[in-house]
């Protein structure tokens, strides 16, 4: 694939609660190998955007999707099996879920659950993805311990951990920094920076620092539409073609 | 601007007359609460009391043991024994899984549509009908439209109906009482309904589902029209100590229904014989809570968030 061709593609989403409609048909490619920044205030829309792309929205009764999604060109509405879908894309949630399993077993559950079982060929890709994480050199003495008596922070490195166990292509993370410290926060960041020479990246965040740090282009969504979509450099300069984007990275908007 | 006056530390803490209405009110509200919770154990204390110093006479390993001799008015009750633990046990191995499977059924996969409203409603109404009802329509639909005929495996059929929608009931409270978090992080890396089930929902919600199973143990030893309109008898000759006695197609003797029969039946029983039989169908089923409370502690010790 040559690098023009999006990885993501959507055209023209739209997505209905019951009767109410919170993305207002949005249209926008992400390109391979790049960190694509979504910044937005809350209810705007950015965690279901999040969820039709792996397509757990199916799981939320009473939803309505119309438009296309297309990930390498294929419409993810027609794969034949939407678990592996879900196994291209690594979700980061904004508060850590630890599953109430050893450390072990929670790295290990999605290549299980796809189908891994020999430990010769676990082992390996645990080690890899809590050393991915910035979590390996805590827990490589306790990895029977349990998953949900880790601190918040490490909780949060193990989800990322979790997210990485069935070698995405794509990684979503959204609001990943809310419950951890700084410190790690940046350890993360730099993971991030390495994650991406093999992957694509969307990284939902509040922190316009950290947006403007690591995202190559950033989405400002407001209220279920695109209000603007550029370079980040022009996102977060003092010239942003609209002016609502120059007020809310600001902090001047409503 | 000078700052406001500041209350000396020594004033802060003086007994008001407020904080004196305060305190009082304290002590009678406490006083009122604690005088409920007594009153609450009293009736369930004098009961246990007045069972065990009537029945005391009668109680002994024979009692257990022995089948009812002189028409009744002497001997064991062996045959009731053993016919309640026949009906409890396969009324709840036929209602356990089923209301178990449904309940996941419901909590797991269903839809929030038409259907799943009209199995919710049926499940709460069927909850709610008195065991008379059951009686009769176990008699309806085993007895006689089944063709089972006046047997163990109509009556247990009845009280399986009778069990099932508290089972499906508790059950589904205690699936709901897993974090809808694990099982979004689940489907997130791909996992199947099902492999989040097996993997996280069910190890998590064990004890609260089997708690619920075993309270229905209580229910179906005690109750007695279901089994009286379907498979229970007055008397059944058995042998002495027989762990076999039935068959399913027999009709058997039960404890609820036997306490009944020698206590308004018979004339001329051993005083204690009533109340001793009353002594060993609560002691059955205290002794079955007490197993549940037991296992619910061990798992929950095994719980992992």
């Amino acid at each position: 694939m040559d690098a023009s061709t999006p990885k993501i593609a959507v055209q023209d989403l739209s997505l209905a609660y019951g009767g109410t409609e919170v993305i207002h048909g949005i249209t926008f490619d992400v390109r391979p190998n790049e960190i694509l920044g979504i910044i937005g205030p809350a209810r705007s829309g950015k965690t279901s955007l999040l969820r039709c792309l792996n397509r757990t929205i199916d799981f939320v009764a009473g939803t309505r999707v119309t438009g296309e999604i297309r990930i390498d060109g294929a419409d993810i509405r027609a794969v034949r099996d939407v678990h592996a879908l879900r196994r291209t894309i690594g979700m980061v949630a904004p508060l850590p879920v630890g599953l109430p399993l050893s450390i072990y077993d929670n790295v290990a559950f999605a290549p299980r659950c796809a189908g891994l079982t020999r430990r010769a060929e676990l082992d390996p890709l645990v080690e890899r993805c809590l050393r991915q994480a910035a979590l390996w050199d805590e827990v490589k003495d306790r990895l029977d311990n349990l998953g949900t008596a880790l601190s918040g922070g490490q909780q949060q490195r193990l989800t990322i951990a979790r997210a990485l166990s069935h070698q995405p292509e794509i990684l979503c993370l959204d609001e990943f920094s809310i419950a951890i410290d700084p410190v790690t926060t940046m350890r993360i960041e730099d993971v991030l920076r390495e994650l991406r020479r093999e992957i694509t990246i969307i990284l939902v965040t509040n922190l316009t620092h950290q947006a403007r740090r690591l995202t190559d282009r950033t989405m400002f969504l407001w209220n279920g539409r695109i209000i603007e979509l550029d370079r980040s450099e022009v996102i977060f300069s003092d010239q942003p073609s609209r002016k609502e984007t120059l007020e809310y990275v600001n902090g001047i908007f409503g | 601007m000078s700052p406001p006056p500041v209350t000396p530390v020594s004033a802060r803490f003086t007994r008001t007359p407020l904080v004196v209405r305060k305190e009082r009110q304290q002590a009678a509200v406490r006083l009122v609460l604690l005088a409920m919770a007594v009153l609450m154990v009293l009736p369930l204390l004098a009961i246990i009391s007045h069972l065990i110093i009537q029945a005391w006479p009668a109680l002994s390993w024979e009692f257990l043991v022995d089948v009812p001799r002189r028409g009744m008015t002497e001997g064991g009750i062996w045959p009731a024994l053993v016919g309640t633990v026949y009906l409890v046990v396969i009324s709840l191995a036929v209602s356990a899984p089923i209301g178990v499977l449904a309940a996941i059924y419901l909590n797991e996969y269903a839809r929030d549509n038409w259907f799943t409203r009209a199995i919710n409603l049926a499940v709460i109404s069927l909850a709610g009908v008195p065991s008379i009802v059951h009686a009769l329509f176990g008699l309806g639909a085993f007895v006689y439209a089944a063709r089972f005929g006046y047997s163990i495996l109509a009556a247990s059929l009845t009280l399986a109906i009778m069990t099932l929608p508290v089972i499906i009931a508790s059950t589904r409270e205690a699936l709901a009482a897993v974090p809808a978090a694990f099982r979004e992080a689940c489907w997130n890396v791909g996992a199947t309904r099902w492999q989040t089930i097996r993997a996280i929902v069910l190890p998590n919600s064990i004890s609260g589902i089997l708690t619920g199973v075993i309270l229905q143990v209580s229910r179906a030893a005690g109750e007695t029209a279901p089994i009286l309109f379907t498979g229970a008898v007055f008397f059944k000759a058995v042998q002495r100590g027989d762990l076999f006695p039935y068959r399913l197609t027999d009709q058997c003797m039960a404890l609820s229904m036997h306490l009944y029969t020698v206590s308004t039946q018979v004339p001329n029983v051993r005083e204690a014989i009533p109340w001793a039989t009353a002594v060993v169908l609560l002691g059955a089923v205290l002794a079955v809570n007490a197993a549940a409370i037991a296992l619910r502690v061990w798992l929950r010790n095994r719980k992992r968030w």
